[in-house]
């Protein structure tokens, strides 16, 4: 409370934290997703129209329909479909050094996941290019089991 | 249906933080302001419906405070959506659809100035495999431009003209926030925010409310000379994730449009819900306005952008421009959700 300011024209101000702790179940499909991705692997889903959806959901977005129990697995390497630079990294953002958030089209799927890229520089960056995972050291079945994306060749 | 019409619309002026007044004392001069425009006695006015949400007020169920500004004696019908005023007013009119009220009061407020709106926006976003890496609002609008500039859709120039001109419209408005006068050639030397995106591409930072009340034909004709005339109101959603969408493009835009009847007839102006310049060109494209319809004569949200009442603003700054008597036909929208998730279409006659 030592922030507070005395009562004036801009009035009282004081530092409110805010946070809605809940825990949530993932179900069958993100929650084989993410078990998959604990062990190194990333799949998508079929749809009953045979598109290949990454990240996988329960239903096709399409159509509403619900998807297949047809698990493929994808990638590592992708494509970039598109990408955001981000000089100046935000406390919520995943890296502390320049990054791009980007869509990147896993190799055998039919949507984009969205992730960072770690390029160390917007002139690396490119729609197109091609990019691998670069795993976090532990794995635990979330999506930041994948640290973010490097181009390839660069590993 | 029955014939349903804005008979008054009020608003706060807009600005870039409001250090005094809390939600309820932001609210109780408009809520006035249009119960009095309004013509209606309040304990006369069937149904109240308000939008807002916990995330920018800091604590949950904080709408059941701002029913204060209403009064809640004698008792009330009333109603809350964790959505824009837009979609506040959207539940009003199917309330009088279904017969059970005349007319209602749509209010919705929101002071952003309390945190960090841009992650703020980021709950938005799918909780498993997009929110732990903290996209922010800006970054996602930048993902999405990127796409309409690789597309060819549009370019950076274009964007910029977007801005500028929705800021020059905005010197006529005394409410807005961010206004003036500025030079192409100079904001696009200006270097990137998140790139594509510079400064002028994204919407300011907004405190601000607004209020409105509907009726159905008979009251309306009763307690209003110019009633604005509500005739077609729909709204849309695309998917939750960025990355099965066709960011160039706004299919539930075009099929709230559609819905509404955006089409046949001429359209004099729009007021699209556009926070990032490039998705004004995205929602003009989805409803297929011609080049001579004139878009946001208010400045749209690039001139203010309080969040969950800036939906709101452009279908009550729309009716003040048919009542007015600029104009005879307006579209407005109404948008939702990262990179013009879900969208609603009004269109307005007077």
């Amino acid at each position: 409370m030592e922030d507070t300011k005395s009562p004036g024209d801009d009035g009282l101000s004081a530092p409110h934290v805010l946070e809605y702790a809940y825990k949530r179940s993932l179900g069958p499909v993100l929650g084989r997703f993410f078990t998959s991705l604990r062990d190194g692997r990333i799949e998508g889903v079929r749809t009953r129209s045979g598109r290949v959806l990454v990240p996988p959901s329960e239903y096709d977005p399409e159509n509403g329909e619900a998807t297949t129990e047809d698990f493929v697995e994808v990638g590592p390497a992708g494509t970039v479909k598109s990408w955001a630079w981000v000089g100046a990294p935000r406390e919520s953002h995943p890296l502390d050094h320049p990054f791009a958030f980007a869509l990147i089209e896993l190799d055998g799927a039919d949507t984009a996941l969205m992730h960072v890229v770690d390029s160390g520089d917007e002139a690396a960056m490119a729609t197109g290019m091609r990019v691998i995972p670069r795993w976090a050291d532990e794995t635990v079945g979330r999506i930041q089991d994948i640290a973010a994306f490097i181009p390839e060749g660069r590993a | 249906m029955r014939d349903v019409a804005v008979i008054a619309y009020a608003q706060t002026p807009y600005v870039r933080t409001e250090r005094v007044r809390n939600e309820v004392e932001m609210l109780m001069p408009i809520i006035d302001e249009v119960v009095k425009k309004a013509g209606i006695p309040r304990q006369e006015i069937g149904f109240t419906c308000s939008g807002s949400t916990d995330y920018l007020a800091g604590q949950s169920f904080s709408f059941v405070m701002a029913v204060d500004a209403v009064g809640a004696w004698p008792p009330i019908m009333e109603s809350h959506v964790e959505m824009d005023g837009a979609w506040a007013l959207y539940e009003a009119w199917i309330k009088i659809q279904c017969g059970e009220v005349d007319s209602a009061l749509i209010f919705s407020f929101g002071r952003s100035s309390m945190g960090e709106t841009a992650e703020t926006m980021t709950l938005q976003t799918d909780p498993y495999t997009m929110a732990p890496l903290g996209p922010d609002a800006i970054s996602m609008a930048a993902l999405q431009a990127r796409c309409g500039l690789d597309a060819g859709l549009f370019s950076e120039r274009d964007m910029a003209e977007v801005a500028a001109r929705n800021r020059r419209n905005a010197l006529t408005n005394p409410e807005a926030q961010l206004a003036g006068e500025f030079d192409v050639e100079a904001l696009l030397a200006a270097p990137y925010r998140v790139s594509p995106l510079r400064d002028h591409d994204c919407p300011p930072v907004t405190d601000g409310a607004a209020a409105m009340v509907i009726a159905a034909a008979d009251v309306a004709r009763d307690v209003s000379d110019k009633p604005v005339w509500i005739r077609g109101i729909d709204h849309r959603l695309d998917s939750h994730q960025l990355g099965s969408r066709d960011l160039t493009k706004s299919p539930s835009t075009r099929l709230a449009g559609e819905r509404a009847g955006v089409s046949p007839g001429k359209i004099d102006i729009a007021e699209l819900h556009a926070p990032f310049s490039h998705q004004e060109i995205i929602l003009k494209n989805a409803l297929g306005l011609d080049d001579d319809v004139r878009i946001n004569p208010s400045g749209g949200a690039l001139a203010a952008n309080p969040i969950m009442s800036a939906g709101l603003a452009r279908i009550g700054e729309a009716s003040r421009q048919i009542s007015g008597g600029a104009a005879s036909r307006a579209v407005a929208h109404a948008t939702s959700g990262p990179c013009l998730q879900q969208n609603l279409v009004c269109v307005l006659e007077g």
